[in-house]
C-alpha cells in the first residue's frame, strides 16, 4: 500500500497514457465498422465472409500481433501507433458483427416508411436507420471498450508505456502492491467507462431508458 | 541486421537446431498445449456443471453473467504477474491465471447452452414425466451441444494467449522465443515465435468450430 501512496504521479501518469492509447482504437473501430458492416450486410456471402474473419482475427494473441504488425508496416516495435493499429483491429474484429446485427435489427418496414415519407438515402441512413441500430451498436462499443482497455496493458511488455508497465516494473522488482495497482485500476478504468457509454447512451437514445430492449 | 525480417524469421524456423531438443520448436509446441489443455480442463470442471446448474435453475444468473462481463475488463498480463509473485515461480500461478480467465467463457457456454433450449419443449419433456435429470441431459444438453462447444472455444482462445505470457514468468510455451528474442534484439526470433503461436492459436480455433459444426444436433437450429 505505501507504494501506491509513494508513487502516486506515476501511476496517475501512467493512466493517462492508458487512457490516450485506448480511446483512438475504440473511436476508430465504431467509425470504420459501420460502412463495413453496411457492405456485408449488402451481400450474404459477403457477411458470412466478414463474421468468420473476425472470429479468426480476434482469436490472434495480442502478443504476437504487437510484434508482427511493425514487419509489415514499418512502425516500431515500441510505438504507440503499432499499439493502436494493432487494437483498433481487435476492435473491429468485435464491432464489425455486432453493427451488422445492430442493421439487421432495423425492420425493414420501418425503412421503407422513410423512404416514403421522402427520406433521401443519406438522411434516411442518419435520421432513422442508425439511431435505431443504436441500442445494438451501444452494446458492441461497450464490449469493445472494455476488451480495449484490457488488452493495452499488453503493450507492457514491449515498453510502451500504459498500466501494464506497472505489472512488469512490478514483477521485476517483486512489489505486488504495484502489479495489485495495475490491475485494479485497469479494471475500474474499464467499468467506469462501459458507465459512462451507458450514460452516453441513455442520453443519446432516451427512448431506451423506459422499457429495455426486449426481443420476442 | 539487413533484411526483410519475415525472410529471416523463416530462415530462423527452417533451421534444423531449433526443431530439436528440450527447447526445440516440438518441444515448445507440446508445452504451450499442455498448459492450455489443463487450463481449460480445471476451468472446466468448475464452470461447466455450474453454468448447467445456473441454466437449469436459473439461480445466479445475473451473478453469471456480470463474471463474464468482468473477466474481460480483468488485464492478463497483471493476473499472470500478480500470481507469480504471490506464488513464486513455477505452473500453479500461470495455471491459477488461465483457470480464471477461462472459467467466464466455459460458465456462458453452459449456462446459454441449457437456456438456448425451446422452453415448449423442455415442458413436453417434463408433461412426459420426465425428471429434471433427463431434461437436463437428454434434452437441454444435447439440443445445446454447440454453445458448449463454443465456450471451449472461447476459453481455449484466451488460455492459448495467456499461455504466451506464462513465458514471461519462467515457464516453457512459445512464448519463449518472443521474450528470448526481445531480449536479445533478436527480431527475427521474435516473428518466428509469433507466427507460431498465431498457427497454433488460429488452429485450435478452427478445429473447436469445426467441433461445433459437427455437434450440432440433426433439426436443431444451429446457434
Amino acid at each position: 500500500m505505501s507504494w501506491v501512496l509513494e508513487n502516486l504521479d506515476l501511476i496517475a501518469a501512467r493512466t493517462g497514457s492508458h487512457l490516450l492509447q485506448a480511446l483512438p482504437p475504440i473511436l476508430v473501430a465504431l467509425a470504420l465498422s459501420l460502412p463495413l458492416a453496411k457492405l456485408a450486410n449488402s451481400q450474404g456471402w459477403l457477411r458470412t465472409g466478414v463474421t468468420t474473419t473476425s472470429g479468426l482475427l480476434y482469436a490472434i494473441p495480442s502478443l504476437p500481433l504487437f510484434v508482427l504488425l511493425p514487419g509489415i508496416i514499418g512502425t516500431s516495435v515500441r510505438s504507440p501507433l503499432n499499439i493502436a493499429i494493432a487494437l483498433s483491429l481487435y476492435g473491429l474484429a468485435l464491432m464489425v458483427p455486432a453493427a451488422s446485427d445492430a442493421f439487421r435489427s432495423v425492420s425493414r418496414d420501418v425503412l421503407s416508411s422513410a423512404t416514403a415519407q421522402g427520406y433521401a438515402p443519406t438522411a434516411r441512413f442518419f435520421q432513422v436507420e442508425l439511431p435505431l441500430a443504436g441500442p445494438v451498436l451501444l452494446a458492441g462499443v461497450r464490449v469493445v471498450a472494455v476488451s480495449t482497455i484490457s488488452l493495452v496493458t499488453v503493450g507492457g511488455v514491449l515498453g510502451v508505456p500504459s498500466l501494464g508497465m506497472l505489472f512488469v516494473d512490478g514483477f521485476r522488482r517483486g512489489i505486488i502492491a504495484e502489479i495489485a495497482a495495475g490491475v485494479v485500476l485497469t479494471a475500474v478504468l474499464a467499468v467506469l467507462t462501459d458507465a459512462l457509454l451507458v450514460l452516453l447512451g441513455r442520453a443519446l437514445m432516451p427512448w431506451t431508458r423506459q422499457r429495455s430492449v426486449r426481443r420476442p | 541486421m539487413t533484411g526483410n525480417p519475415f525472410l529471416q524469421a523463416l530462415a530462423w524456423l527452417a533451421e534444423a537446431a531449433h526443431w530439436s531438443g528440450p527447447s526445440g520448436i516440438p518441444m515448445r509446441t507440446l508445452e504451450h498445449l499442455g498448459y492450455t489443455a489443463l487450463g481449460v480442463f480445471v476451468a472446466a470442471l468448475i464452470a461447466v456443471p455450474l453454468g448447467l446448474l445456473v441454466g437449469h435453475t436459473g439461480v445466479g444468473k445475473s451473478v453469471a453473467i456480470a463474471s463474464a462481463g468482468a473477466a474481460r475488463a480483468l488485464p492478463t498480463l497483471g493476473l499472470v504477474t500478480l500470481f507469480a509473485l504471490l506464488l513464486g515461480i513455477g505452473l500453479t500461478a500461470p495455471l491459477l491465471a488461465f483457470v480464471v480467465l477461462a472459467v467466464p467463457s466455459l460458465l456462458a457456454g453452459a449456462y446459454s447452452a441449457v437456456e438456448s433450449a425451446d422452453p415448449a419443449t423442455v415442458d413436453a419433456a417434463r408433461a412426459q414425466g420426465m425428471t429434471e435429470w433427463q431434461i437436463l441431459t437428454k434434452v437441454e444438453i444435447p439440443l445445446g451441444v454447440p454453445l458448449i462447444v463454443g465456450g471451449f472455444r472461447g476459453a481455449t482462445v484466451q488460455v492459448v494467449a495467456t499461455a504466451m505470457l506464462a513465458a514471461y514468468v519462467g515457464n516453457g510455451g512459445l512464448g519463449r522465443y518472443i521474450f528470448l528474442g526481445l531480449t536479445s534484439q533478436d527480431y527475427p526470433q521474435m516473428i518466428a515465435g509469433s507466427l507460431l503461436v498465431i498457427a497454433l492459436a488460429l488452429l485450435l480455433d478452427l478445429a473447436l468450430l469445426l467441433l461445433q459444426r459437427v455437434t450440432a444436433p440433426r433439426g436443431a437450429k444451429t446457434a
